[in-house]
């Protein structure tokens, strides 16, 4: 007979558990999502041991949770670097200068938009809208901080708290 | 002169707004208390009488919506559309982050009149921090009972589930905002059948903007006729407007609909910065484009309708005269080419070439003919499309044309040149573009 594998660390399917008691939902597979998002949190990235592990909680197909991942902008499917800057050029940030600033996150870290730096420390985004434009230009950290009313001296200070 | 009628923000100042305790010592769900002794129907009725107006974009009558759900018994649900990421609207990130339970409250009351037994708010990915809010707020109001099994000690019973999304524009769209929630990948769905009646998990669904919901206590507590005297006969009441770009002082403002918009952004934004107003959009980067020469006009339904463009999310994004039109076009149209889901050919297709029409322009390689060809692609999306996508990425591009057309010659005829800092940046579609792919 044939032993089930599990491929989710303990860690994560704690995490994993908490959400599927919190959320209530009438249908698994509606946690795929938010698994993700606490996947993505666990691994830093959608990797295959990510992919593995929403698969085998919501009893998915693998490739079933890839197609869905890769629809989203928030899933990273490659390996991206410890930062992820990601800076708003749409609509107001691009009106108040969101492309000096990225054209100066290039310059300085030596890197093309959508690129990660060799040591594997930044990588740097050019997103659209944030939900933040009265406080533009606006750029997000890890999908998680915003800074915002962004200039190219504070994109500087940023920098330099990010080590 | 502008002034603003908080009603929704009315208390978003004071220091722990966002918290049980301080919202209900400021009478928070005195509302959903009195709305319970009424019958559901009463409810319905009241909020049908008041004329409020959903407030994401379609500004579709919210006591009609709840009246389409069927008297059926079994799961009911409704979702709150917080799923907001139209470039220059960012208001009801307020809500979520200062008053979460204003809307708690209003989506209770909207879930007890059509009988909703699980109410699903759909947050979009990005705003971590307001998640988290919202959630510690659903977990404070399901403590004192305002959420979970008898309401208020009612016989009314009510789930509660906080959901992120992804990044995902199209999201916002109700049935791709269901598939999303489904856990598939968010893509539009044929209608019919309406999510009222066929919707998450194929059962009845009510899907309401978060501005929406947190208004409607307010209505519940003052009365139907409060809210008609505000506003203007088509559009009653007031809306928050999310305002920014070249102004002083941008921000979130509640305001009476039908107030002049000129006036709103002399008294109350502190006026256009860098220099004279050039154009306005009024309700979020899809709608058209107002020259400054139509901007003076009240802001309501009718009103900006009359003046050429549309009220849409109201989130207003104001441009000064040394604003480059064509980049501005270019960045909208890159929008909605990233955020196309892809499922219909006229809306991928379109979308991603007008941005590279207006991307050769700009890099000083257009021809006059493709002025007339970006026309016929953006009327070739528009109403031709699956879902509204479609239409929000072709009236820009109508609009800019009509309006500012000599601009887009200017670089054609090679009176104006692109400076290096325009270069358009970014990917775009659904493949990853070398970044200087333009
Ligand atoms: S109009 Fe665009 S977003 Fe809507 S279904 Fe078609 S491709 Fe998808
Ligand atoms: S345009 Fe940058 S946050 Fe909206």
């Amino acid at each position: 007979m044939a032993v089930a594998v599990t491929k989710i660390p303990a860690e994560l399917k704690s995490k994993f558990d908490e959400l599927e008691s919190r959320g209530k939902y009438p249908k698994r597979l509606s946690m795929l999502v938010p698994a993700l998002h606490i996947a993505q949190e666990h691994y830093g990235w959608i990797s295959g041991d990510a992919v593995a592990a929403v698969a085998e909680f919501l009893g998915v197909p693998e490739n079933y949770v890839k197609g869905c991942a890769s629809f989203y902008s928030m899933f990273f499917m490659d390996k991206p670097g410890k930062y992820v800057i990601q800076v708003c050029h749409n609509a107001t940030c691009q009106l108040l200068g969101a492309e000096d600033i990225i054209a100066h996150l290039e310059e300085k870290l030596g890197v093309e938009t959508g690129k990660t730096t060799p040591d594997g420390k930044f990588t740097v985004l050019a997103v659209e809208c944030l939900a933040a434009c009265g406080r533009g230009p606006v750029i997000q950290i890890n999908n998680r901080e915003y800074h915002e009313n962004m200039n190219i001296r504070k994109v500087d200070e940023l920098l330099e708290t990010l080590k | 002169m502008a002034e603003e009628t908080r009603v929704v923000m009315q208390d978003i100042d004071v220091p722990g707004m966002a918290s049980l305790d301080v919202f209900v010592k400021r009478g928070g769900y005195l509302a959903l208390k009195k709305a319970l002794k009424m019958t559901p129907d009463e409810v319905i009725a009241e909020v049908k009488k008041s004329g409020l107006r959903g407030k994401g974009g379609a500004g579709f009558s919210a006591g009609q919506k709840w009246s389409f759900i069927p008297k059926t018994p079994g799961p009911k649900y409704l979702c709150v559309n917080a799923d907001e990421s139209e470039p220059g609207t960012f208001k009801d990130q307020m809500i979520l982050e200062f008053v979460p339970h204003r809307m708690i409250e209003g989506a209770v009351i909207a879930g007890y009149a059509f009988g909703a037994t699980h109410i699903f708010i759909y947050i979009r990915g990005e705003f971590w921090k307001e998640i988290n809010i919202v959630q510690k707020a659903v977990d404070e109001a399901y403590a004192a009972g305002y959420l979970g099994k008898g309401v208020c000690g009612s016989d009314y019973s009510v789930e509660c589930t906080v959901h992120p999304g992804a990044g995902a524009y199209i999201c916002g769209e109700e049935t791709s905002l269901l598939e999303s929630l489904e856990g598939r990948r968010g893509e539009p769905k044929m209608k019919p059948p309406f999510p009222a009646i066929r919707g998450l998990y194929d059962r009845p669904t009510i899907i309401n903007n978060v501005e929406t919901l947190a208004t409607v206590p307010a209505i519940i507590e003052r009365g139907a006729d409060w809210h008609l005297s505000l506003g203007t006969k088509e559009s009653p009441g007031i809306k928050m407007f999310s305002v920014s770009g070249h102004v002083n002082k941008p921000g979130v403002y509640e305001i009476a609909y039908g107030t002049n918009q000129l006036d709103f952004i002399e008294t109350l934004c502190g006026g256009v910065s860098g220099g004279k107003l050039k154009a306005i959009i009024p309700g979020g980067s899809s709608v058209p484009v107002m020259p400054a020469a139509n901007c003076d006009c009240p802001l309501s339904y009718e009103g900006l309708h009359a003046a050429g463009s549309m009220l849409g999310s109201a989130g207003m994004i104001v441009m000064n005269e040394h604003t480059c039109m064509v980049k501005m076009l270019e960045v909208i149209s890159r929008f909605y080419a990233h955020e196309s889901c892809g499922k219909c050919t006229v809306c991928r297709e379109g979308t991603h070439w007008m941005t590279m029409i207006l991307r050769r322009i700009l890099r000083g390689e257009g021809k006059m003919e493709d002025l007339d060809t970006l026309k016929e692609a953006a009327d070739g999306i528009e109403m031709k499309s699956f879902c509204p996508l479609g239409d929000a990425a072709a009236w820009p591009v109508q609009s800019f044309l009509k309006h500012f057309r000599h601009e887009f010659v200017d670089y054609i005829e090679g009176r104006k040149k692109m400076l290096p800092k325009y270069k358009p940046v970014g990917t775009i579609g659904h493949e990853k573009l070398p970044a200087r792919a333009y």
